[in-house]
């Protein structure tokens, strides 16, 4: 009995992370799908959503939920600022200028954050209590259902979004093909500003999520981001489902590896997995 | 209508349209002909926005419009096809029809969204507009395929029926027969017919001779990037010059 435990204990940990990755994965999916690039700056939105609920729980008081709302909102704006400001003006839109322009904007924007928050590790208080819930005899941290709902909430308007909406109709037919696109009169601005937007509100929503069970400072995004970016690939880098199956698998992977080999490698897997599906299955599990 | 004046396009420095001037009468079903590599899908792209003409000006319904993004030129009611079909092959039939009607959302959208049984009506209206422009072309029943299984000849029919869907009040289409069987380009050519009946502004580019001399009403041709000839299908019939681009020189051979 005591190892159905273990396993189910495990299995509930690789959920939560897996639905962190998810997130994240699913934030490079849209710009990717609608600009065709990695937005290396989703790695800093996770940070900053962190940032700012600490601000607006510590700061200015504010109660659990409008401190989450204000934000996941404040990344969201933060992230139509950098497409408008930081990624528009470029006079090449060749792919790989947009790239490197992602990687600038983001060690600017993890400048600003160790400006105004200070290189101190900072400690976000969870949703809810923090007294585990036995649940098939695991425990389990209520945060932990938290994200998994969210996530789950998320996931459904996103789908709301694209699929019973005139905008997301209009974002689906630009990552189908562009040139199209912009003839029936879909404006690629519009477009554009509003994925950055979805990407920095499910990054912002992650950072929220996970640094009350993780630890919070300026660059907690990072590493979170680049198994988020490793989910992505695992999945199919631009499939929606792909990155949901992607950030859950990983996550399985990741606390079943620590939980049965060594937590030493539990960072490892997730490279190993990126450099296996690169060398194995380029195009991830639900890739086109 | 629509009117093109000296309108030029140089790729490097290879022109690709040289001073080209003529106008699209409203109402009617303008013919653009040619040689391959007379300019015709160049300056269909530059009207649309596909490309950015480098010297004239194209006006349209008394408005400049050159070089305007696609999107703009789209809004301004402006509605093409596509000589290698421009769908959006991930999306269902009646998605992609759905698309063609952009426009007409206006630009506010994300007000529109926070409005929902107002946007449950209107989806439902504009669902039942691109029903009737995909039951035209008699595609109703693939509505829900994904638009990249279909075949050739289907494809050509949704793009039709994404061009047309939204009224807009010219369609430029860019050679909607090509690969087309005998059967299916009478069907097109019927299509177009009764667009042109129906008083639609069309600028048609193609290369199938018998369906332009049939159903236009005014044709100009194009060659190496300039404005030969333009006139009825008649008079264009007979325009030594227009024999002499398409068959070569007469002198030559005498």
């Amino acid at each position: 009995m005591h190892t159905t435990q273990d396993l189910l204990q495990f299995i509930f940990a690789g959920l939560t992370s897996g639905a962190i990755y998810a997130l994240i994965a699913l934030g490079f999916s849209v710009v990717h799908n609608t600009m065709g690039i990695v937005n290396f700056v989703q790695v800093d939105f996770v940070s900053l959503g962190g940032m700012l609920m600490f601000s607006a729980l510590l700061t200015a008081g504010l109660p659990m939920m409008p401190g989450l709302l204000l934000a996941v909102t404040g990344v969201a704006l933060v992230a139509m600022l950098v497409e408008r400001f930081g990624l528009r003006p470029s006079r090449s839109h060749h792919e790989l200028v947009l790239i490197f322009l992602t990687v600038g904007i983001s060690i600017i924007l993890r400048g600003a954050m160790k400006l105004i928050w200070g290189k101190n590790r900072m400690a976000l208080p969870p949703l809810t209590s923090d007294e585990p819930i036995t649940i098939l005899g695991a425990a389990v941290l209520p945060q932990a259902l938290w994200i998994m709902l969210l996530t789950l909430i998320a996931i459904s308007l996103l789908s709301w979004f694209f699929y019973k909406t005139p905008l997301g109709l209009s974002m689906r037919a630009v990552a189908s093909n562009p040139t199209a696109a912009a003839v029936v009169g879909i404006p690629a601005g519009k477009i554009r500003l509003t994925s950055y937007a979805i990407a920095g509100a499910l990054g912002g929503l992650a950072g929220v999520l996970v640094t009350p069970i993780t630890t919070l400072n300026y660059d907690v995004g990072v590493l979170l981001g680049l198994k988020g970016f490793a989910a992505a690939i695992l999945g199919g880098f631009g499939s929606f489902p792909g990155a949901v199956l992607g950030g859950i698998g990983l996550g399985l992977l990741e606390s079943l590896s620590a939980g049965y080999l060594s937590s030493a490698y539990k960072d490892v897997v997730a490279f190993v997995v990126l450099l296996l599906v690169l060398f194995v299955r380029p195009k991830g599990l639900l890739g086109k | 209508m629509l009117q093109l004046e000296d309108l030029g396009k140089r790729f490097g420095g290879l022109p690709a349209l040289d001073k080209v001037s003529f106008e699209v009468p409203r109402g009617k079903l303008t013919a653009l002909i040619g040689p391959n590599g007379a300019g015709k899908s160049t300056l269909i792209n530059c009207v649309s926005g596909v490309l950015k003409p480098t010297e004239g000006t194209v006006t349209f319904a008394g408005a400049d419009i050159t070089g305007q993004p696609a999107h703009d030129i789209a809004h301004s009611g402006i509605a093409r096809t596509f000589q290698n079909l421009k769908l959006f092959p991930r999306l269902t039939v009646l998605d992609n029809v759905l698309t063609g009607l952009t426009c007409e959302g206006g630009r506010s959208m994300l007000m529109a969204m926070l409005r929902l049984p107002y946007l449950r009506h209107r989806e439902r209206q504009l669902k039942l507009r691109a029903m009737e422009a995909l039951d035209r072309f008699g595609m109703t029943d693939k509505a829900n395929w994904p638009a990249g299984v279909l075949s050739y000849g289907d494809k050509k029919r949704v793009e039709l029926a994404r061009a047309t869907v939204g009224n807009p009040q010219l369609i430029l289409l860019d050679e909607p027969v090509a690969g087309l069987n005998a059967e299916e380009t009478a069907a097109v050519g019927d299509q177009l017919n009764r667009l042109r009946i129906a008083g639609y502004t069309l600028l048609l580019v193609e290369h199938d001779m018998d369906l332009v001399m049939e159903i236009s009403d005014q044709i100009v041709v194009l060659d190496s990037g300039r404005c030969i000839a333009s006139g009825s299908p008649d008079e264009v019939r007979c325009n030594p010059l227009v024999l002499e681009a398409y068959l070569g020189r007469m002198d030559a051979t005498a």
